[in-house]
């Protein structure tokens, strides 16, 4: 080799990177991780290219021109809502809110949860167990009740309901990430590191935290299923912002006006449909890349 | 005069997506009654996909050629209820890894009755006698039989799995790796311990281990199985204690002797590993790590030559400068 | 799943050990009390998080509690008076508790009735709903996970976990809204064969056997949809499980002792993969209660969780409370039962 001789840290990028490409090859074989990921970039470009696909004046109440609650038609694909806009376009926009707070929630969800399951998995004194305590008391709580006493408390808002489905799933990432960091420390070369003196933080973010990151990253699909699911239930109980529409506040609507009674199909079962495929969509991914992460499944197949 | 166990041509293979995976190759073996055969190896030669063979429980990918006889019937293709009476009642099997291979939420007792109750050996009968004195028997208290495997350490739940295979009274007992992960000192006590069932109760004991040591103490007859192929079968001690085939010396010598000082300070080994199944090596499969390979073993199959009566060895240098290439392995 | 199962069935599995009688009884006792103990600390953290929960925010609780309504001075005593706020707070902690214990939930804002009262009336309804429904699910989920395991790779296998994972993936109130739409209004060639909600017809009673039929009709939609809501989770749990145990020895020695492939696959490997199934079912108990919710709120059935979603409107919060609790010791004990129903299945977590 020509240049100067790769550093440990160079090399160790090296091997993340031919990993993470042995990871992708992997992945690429599996017909229904591919179709899942599929449909999560179709929706994804759904909610980013927004302005583009459907006018945002579409959803201003106001300007609706079209009559209320009537069936599809060359003008109005989907038909129309209660207020006369178009359901398409809401649906196109609404993919945006439940998409980014899915992924907000998440987001909260997975940091506290790999803080502390690692923290709980790594520190054995009081501290530790006490954290685990409280992840267990947690876990059993039921959730909805304490989303919407939550929520009644801390007002109606989209930031309210990140925040609640963040703080109310975070016990199950603990947990498992607990349960891995436990059986990762337990491994010779961690006790070596201690032997030589590496600091507890060390210890964690060098050794434990790049072998717990697999199943981190193959947890978060179920998480943002929990999210996504969590969030449309809360947005359909009016607990999400009135102002913003989601395809859970669609659905609130369409229960409220009597859709269902009317049989304006076109108003309630779209986002349904939207719901359910993008929450599939994730977890064949994740079913995928479980499969991918455990090779005990893969002997199975 | 049937003889308890025959094996004639028997060849395994799996199929799996990569192809036709071939394990055993062609092999011949004999278990008589009161005869302790022994099976050495190491992982991946083949010699447990062989010991599925004896009563059918081969995986549902495996293809067999060849025959497997027990007691006189061909197991390959015996009809499903005769094959049900054969299994245990016939030939039972001990298996490697006690903690697996028993149910860890049924109690020992019950896992030892089902059998029992299965094949009727005690009609209209006590069962939980028959358990009782089958525990006895090796060497454990009857009230054991209330325990769960977890409760147990690794030399009792190997003994319950011994217990378990006597339960319908086989003639023939396929022990598969029954030492393994146990202490030495356990390892004995299950050595001998099978080594008078044999004697007292006239069974025919097929003993599969990758420790010639074991085998060599405890069986009267061994066979060394590479890459799913015999390659030297004889008397134990003999082929212990003068292997003629290159890989059997090395195995042999693996395992230093006391009083052998020039063994511990030159502990011997092979180099390289087993060769992979789907990629044989042409010719003598053992050529790439043979210490005294010559130019022709990469080329033809090594034939079959006796070194001895009774002693088959797969490999060009039998009876050729004999002692000029037993000098080579020993040094 | 299977990752989550391999942990918590791998956590729960311990070494061996020579058991003798004594110790045995007593590492089961020290199981039993750790579970208990387990429970109660969660009951507390509940209570606690119910007291703090609306004295955190910052400024005079009534004050939030009365937001965005119009509260007279006399409920503003009132209130303040219930809650105790003239008291420091370790004490009206203890009062807090001492309301607890005693029923005393406090007034409902909307219906001006004790809120304990509201909530026994309302508990047969959810009660009658949710559990016709887990127990339906359960049978079904676990046989279906079971069959598909059996077939795998199959047909039978692909539709049944295909329909499994859309049910999943599908809100379960939606689902109840599709089926609403179909059965009880009626859709294209299907009349409409269900009413849309309430428990009782109007003009029926309800104690009569007539009254009774009444009700099971009124039921009949909405136990349809929890009922496949969850068996989809049981069925992928069963499947995946019991695809997990397929694999282990001990049923390679079963065979080998004689036994018919169906008696294995049953009293073996099934009755094992029962295990870690019951774990995982218990871990989402929460689930059972979430679905009470939504389902009765479309289905305006009158139990504790219509009176939960109709609290938001107001916000009652009395009313919220109440339920939080209700609902939070239930699951508790519902968690604390199947955590012991599990050690008595497997003993290798109780000795």
């Amino acid at each position: 080799m020509s240049g100067s001789t790769p550093t440990q840290r160079q090399l160790a990028w090296q091997r993340r990177r031919q990993s993470a490409g042995r990871t992708w090859a992997d992945f690429r074989r599996h017909r229904s991780g591919m179709f899942g990921l599929g449909i999560f970039v179709l929706f994804c470009l759904m909610a980013l290219f927004a302005p583009l696909l459907a006018d945002e004046s579409g959803l201003d109440v106001t300007e609706a021109t079209g009559g209320v609650l009537e069936g599809p038609s060359w003008d109005y694909p989907l038909g129309t809502d209660q207020n006369g806009r178009s359901v398409l376009t809401v649906l196109i926009w609404g993919s945006r809110v439940s998409l980014m707070v899915g992924l907000l929630a998440t987001a909260i969800s997975m940091v506290l949860g790999t803080l502390v399951g690692l923290a709980s998995g790594h520190y054995r004194n009081f501290f530790g167990s006490a954290l685990f305590r409280v992840t267990e008391w947690f876990l059993v709580v039921p959730f909805l009740p304490l989303a919407i006493v939550l929520a009644s408390v801390l007002g109606p808002s989209l930031l309210t309901i990140s925040f609640v489905i963040g703080i109310t799933s975070w016990p199950g990432t603990a947990l498992l990430i607990r349960a891995q960091t436990m059986s990762i420390e337990a491994r010779p070369y961690l006790e070596r590191a201690r032997v030589l003196g590496a600091g507890d933080w060390r210890q964690m973010s060098r050794h434990v935290l790049p072998n717990v990151m697999p199943m981190v990253f193959a947890n978060t699909t179920l998480t943002v299923v929990i999210a996504i699911l969590s969030e449309t239930t809360l947005s359909f109980l009016g607990l999400g912002d009135p102002l913003r529409e989601s395809w859970g506040a669609m659905l609130d609507q369409a229960f409220e006006v009597g859709a269902i009674t009317t049989g304006a199909w076109w108003f309630f079962l779209p986002p349904g449909i939207c719901v359910m495929l993008i929450v599939m969509s994730f977890l064949l991914i994740g079913q995928a890349l479980e499969e991918i992460f455990n090779p005990r499944l893969r002997e199975r197949s | 005069m049937t003889r308890l166990l025959e094996i004639e041509g028997l060849e395994v293979s799996y199929r799996t997506v990569s192809g036709e995976i071939p394990a055993v190759r062609g092999v011949d073996l004999t278990v008589d009654a009161g005869e302790t055969v022994g099976l050495a190896g190491e992982s991946g030669c083949g010699k447990t996909s062989l010991a599925s063979t004896i009563l059918r429980l081969q995986p549902a990918n495996a293809t067999i050629r060849g025959s497997v006889r027990v007691g006189g019937k061909d197991v390959q293709t015996l009809g499903w209820r005769d094959l049900r009476t054969l299994r245990w009642g016939e030939a039972a099997m001990v298996f490697q890894g006690a903690l697996h291979s028993l149910n860890p939420v049924q109690r020992v007792g019950d896992q030892i009755a089902e059998p029992i109750v299965l094949h009727d050996t005690v009609p209209g009968g006590d069962v939980r006698a028959r358990v009782g004195e089958l525990l006895e028997q090796v060497g454990l208290p009857p009230e054991r039989a209330r325990a769960y495997p977890h409760q147990l350490s690794g030399g009792q739940r190997q003994r319950v799995m011994i217990a378990m295979a006597l339960a319908c009274r086989p003639q023939l007992i396929v022990a598969d790796e029954p030492t393994t992960a146990l202490d030495v000192m356990v390892q004995a006590q299950v050595l001998d311990l099978l080594s008078s069932l044999v004697g007292e109760l006239r069974l025919g004991l097929l003993m599969i281990s990758h420790d010639l040591s074991v085998l060599g103490t405890t069986c009267s007859r061994v066979a060394v199985m590479y890459a799913g192929r015999i390659v030297e079968e004889g008397p134990a001690w003999a082929v212990f204690q003068d292997p003629r085939h290159p890989y059997a010396g090395a195995l042999s010598a693996a395992f230093p002797r006391i009083g052998d000082r020039a063994a511990r300070y030159a502990p011997t080994g092979l180099t390289g590993d087993p060769p992979d199944p789907q990629l044989l090596p042409s010719g003598c499969t053992f050529h790439p790590r043979c210490p005294v390979a010559l130019d022709e073993c990469s080329v033809h199959d090594p034939p079959i030559r006796l070194a001895a009566r009774g002693r088959p060895v797969a490999c060009v240098l039998v009876g050729r400068e004999g002692d000029e290439r037993s000098a080579a392995q020993r040094s | 799943m299977s990752t989550e199962t391999s942990t918590l069935v791998a956590e729960a599995e311990s070494g061996p050990r020579p058991g003798r009688a004594g110790r045995r009884r007593s590492s089961e006792w020290r199981y039993v009390g750790s579970k208990l103990l387990g429970s109660l600390g969660a009951l507390l953290f509940v209570l606690v998080f119910n007291f703090f929960l609306f004295r955190v925010i910052p400024g005079d609780p009534v004050r939030t509690l009365a937001r965005n309504r119009l509260v007279s001075d006399k409920q503003v005593a009132e209130l303040t008076q219930t809650l105790g706020l003239e008291q420091s707070l370790p004490q009206q902690f203890l009062t807090y508790l001492q309301n607890t214990f005693t029923g005393e939930f406090g007034l409902s804002f909307r219906y001006r009735q004790p809120v304990w009262d509201l909530m026994l009336d309302r508990l047969w309804p959810t009660l009658l709903l949710v559990g016709t429904s887990t127990i339906l699910a359960s049978i079904i989920g676990v046989y279906l996970g079971m069959v598909s395991a059996w077939n795998r790779g199959k047909p039978l296998d692909h539709m049944s976990t295909g329909s499994s994972l859309a049910l999943y993936s599908m809100p379960e109130w939606w689902l109840g809204l599709v089926l609403m739409a179909v059965f009880a209004v009626g859709a294209g060639p299907i009349p409409n064969l269900f009413p849309t909600g309430g428990l009782h017809s109007s003009d029926v009673d309800p104690a009569s056997i007539a009254g009774v039929f009444d009700t099971a009709w009124h039921l009949t939609l909405p136990v349809i949809t929890l009922t496949l809501a969850y068996l989809a989770e049981y069925a992928l749990v069963m499947r995946s499980s019991l695809l997990d145990e397929m694999g282990e020895d001990y049923l390679t020695t079963a065979r080998a002792k004689g036994l018919r492939d169906v008696y294995v696959r049953r009293r073996h490997a099934a009755r094992n993969a029962l295990l870690p199934t019951t774990t995982l079912v218990v871990l989402n108990l929460g689930f059972v209660v979430s679905g009470a919710i939504t389902i009765e709120t479309i289905y305006s059935i009158p139990g504790l969780g219509l009176l939960t979603t109709e609290a938001l409107e107001t916000p009652d919060y009395p009313v919220l409370q109440g339920t939080f609790l209700i609902f939070s010791a239930a699951v508790i004990l519902a968690n604390l039962g199947a955590n012991l129903l599990y050690s008595w299945l497997d003993p290798r977590v109780r000795t």
